[in-house]
């Protein structure tokens, strides 16, 4: 019995004894055909599922693509307080579209971070790093206080209570033609470095960079 | 095969009474022929009655029918969910919040059948905890009813997803927020939160085709699949019988030498 599985097939269906095997056939008939069948039955399923689930994972691969809002001249911002603008996040949607930024103008004093055509004027994102409520600037507290799960940010954004993981967002800024004009989002870690915008809840400190890799759907600022 | 219950078989002649085929009421007759007509192309009764007559164990009780009140429970969101379709938009510009207005404020019975849905899947979602309680402490999930349970918690995992797309479709401040809160924390799962998170909004940000794909999600792929699922869970149930209660003891196997000793005592 044990000698039954060493018996090797012999290579030609002829010498399989298969009547009507013709010479030098190795696949028989009935085998071709099988694998025939299912191969056609694979390619006709993969031919609507492969596009359809394209078509649902396409928006993870286009690029957003973005405009400069004007938001105001230099002089509606001061850099001891901030004032809200209502800006477009997604154009096309109305009010659902439409998001909170708080904006003042760079103050030296505080801004350690190194100032570029980007940064004169600051504007925070009034998405929550926490899990993405917004949250609202207190003046007499100096403060941006989330009214979801109580995160707290000082007067730079920076996380000083609760359960925020990171700096508020912010967005880009630049003057034109004599108007402060507000770019994309973008986010920041702990030292005020950017990168590309991460969701809430998502650190950028230490390992988070690595375990919150940039996504290829977020717009990016041309490098100029 | 399970034999057929008393009141359907006929009943044996009395003696003295005419032979010849079995005389039943025209009514019934006319139900017999339709259901034959439909057995010599089907030959589905031996099926039916192999699902329905089955041996249950002694001790049964109400617990057994928390799995049965989820598949209704099911049943009632998916009648419900279908005619809430017929009035509802998933427009984010507006279309969407109007409409659900529109159910609850005019749409004749509206009202009732938007509360059914919205009431019922939290009733679906308790119903589930419970069922799944009932197994795990009856120890009705061990051998062989492994995979029963298996595609019980597939179950749980998509019941907890039609909660979670159905809350946006409201679209009112509550549901929009709730929406951005879970797709967040979804995003927080490390290298693959951040595409899953993509994925659902259909892009970086909550936009134009965010509500539609949780519709699509809520109303089309989940509910297919959980029916699928149950089929199959139904299935498992048919073939393997139901698990005795914990507390039953299994009765020994009738020893004929113990029994022979026992009458000759009694002799």
């Amino acid at each position: 019995m044990a000698d039954r599985h060493k018996e090797v097939k012999p290579k030609y269906t002829a010498d399989r004894h298969i009547p009507g095997a013709f010479e030098g056939e190795t696949v028989t008939r009935r085998r071709l055909m099988g694998l025939t069948v299912q191969g056609a039955g694979l390619i006709t399923v993969a031919s609507f599922t492969l596009p359809a689930l394209g078509f649902a994972i396409g928006p993870l691969f286009s690029r957003v693509p973005f405009e400069w809002q004007t938001i105001g001249v230099p002089a509606d911002f001061s850099d001891t307080t901030y004032v809200s603008r209502i800006v477009t996040i997604v154009p096309g949607i109305g009010e659902t579209g439409k998001s909170l930024a708080y904006v003042r103008s760079r103050n030296p004093a505080i801004d350690t971070e190194k100032g570029d055509q980007y940064n004169q004027f600051v504007a925070l994102s009034s998405r929550c790093m926490h899990l993405g409520c917004p949250v609202r600037f207190t003046p007499a507290a100096g403060r941006f206080i989330c009214p979801c799960h109580g995160g707290v940010y000082d007067f730079r954004g920076m996380p000083t209570g609760g359960p925020p993981v990171r700096p508020l967002d912010r967005f880009y800024t630049r003057l034109h033609d004599g108007f402060v004009q507000l770019g994309p989002r973008y986010s920041v870690n702990s030292e005020l470095q950017r990168f590309s915008p991460r969701d809430p809840g998502e650190p950028l400190d230490g390992i988070g960079q690595y375990l919150y890799p940039k996504r290829f759907s977020t717009s990016v600022v041309p490098s100029n | 095969m399970p034999r057929l219950p008393k009141i359907l078989t006929p009943k044996p002649k009395r003696p003295g009474e005419e032979n010849g085929p079995v005389k039943h009421h025209p009514a019934a007759e006319a139900g017999i022929t339709v259901v034959d007509w439909l057995d010599e192309r089907m030959a589905v009764s031996g099926g039916i009655r192999w699902m329905l007559f089955r041996k249950v164990p002694r001790g049964v009780n109400w617990f057994y029918t928390l799995g049965s009140a989820t598949m209704f429970a099911f049943l009632s969101q998916a009648v419900t969910g279908v005619f809430l379709a017929m009035y509802y938009q998933p427009s984010p510009t507006g279309g969407a919040y109007s409409s659900i207005r529109y159910i609850t404020d005019q749409a004749f019975l509206g009202q009732f059948v938007r509360g059914m849905h919205k009431w019922g899947a939290s009733v679906m979602v308790i119903l589930v905890f419970l069922h799944m309680a009932r197994v795990f402490f009856f120890g009705a999930y061990k051998y062989p009813r492994e995979l029963t349970w298996v595609i019980g918690v597939v179950l749980l995992i998509l019941t907890l997803v039609m909660g979670f797309t159905g809350y946006l479709l409201p679209f009112d401040q509550r549901s929009y927020w709730a929406t951005i809160v879970g797709v967040n924390i979804n995003g927080t799962g490390p290298f693959v939160g951040p595409y899953l998170s993509d994925f659902l909004r259909a892009g970086p940000e909550f936009g134009a085709n965010t509500l539609s794909r949780f519709y699509a999600i809520h109303m089309m792929l989940v509910p297919g699949a959980i029916a699928a699922l149950i089929g199959a869970h139904l299935f498992l149930i048919m073939k393997l019988g139901i698990s005795a209660p914990p507390w039953l003891k299994a009765e020994p196997e009738p020893d004929p030498e113990a029994e022979l000793a026992m009458e000759r005592a009694e002799v």
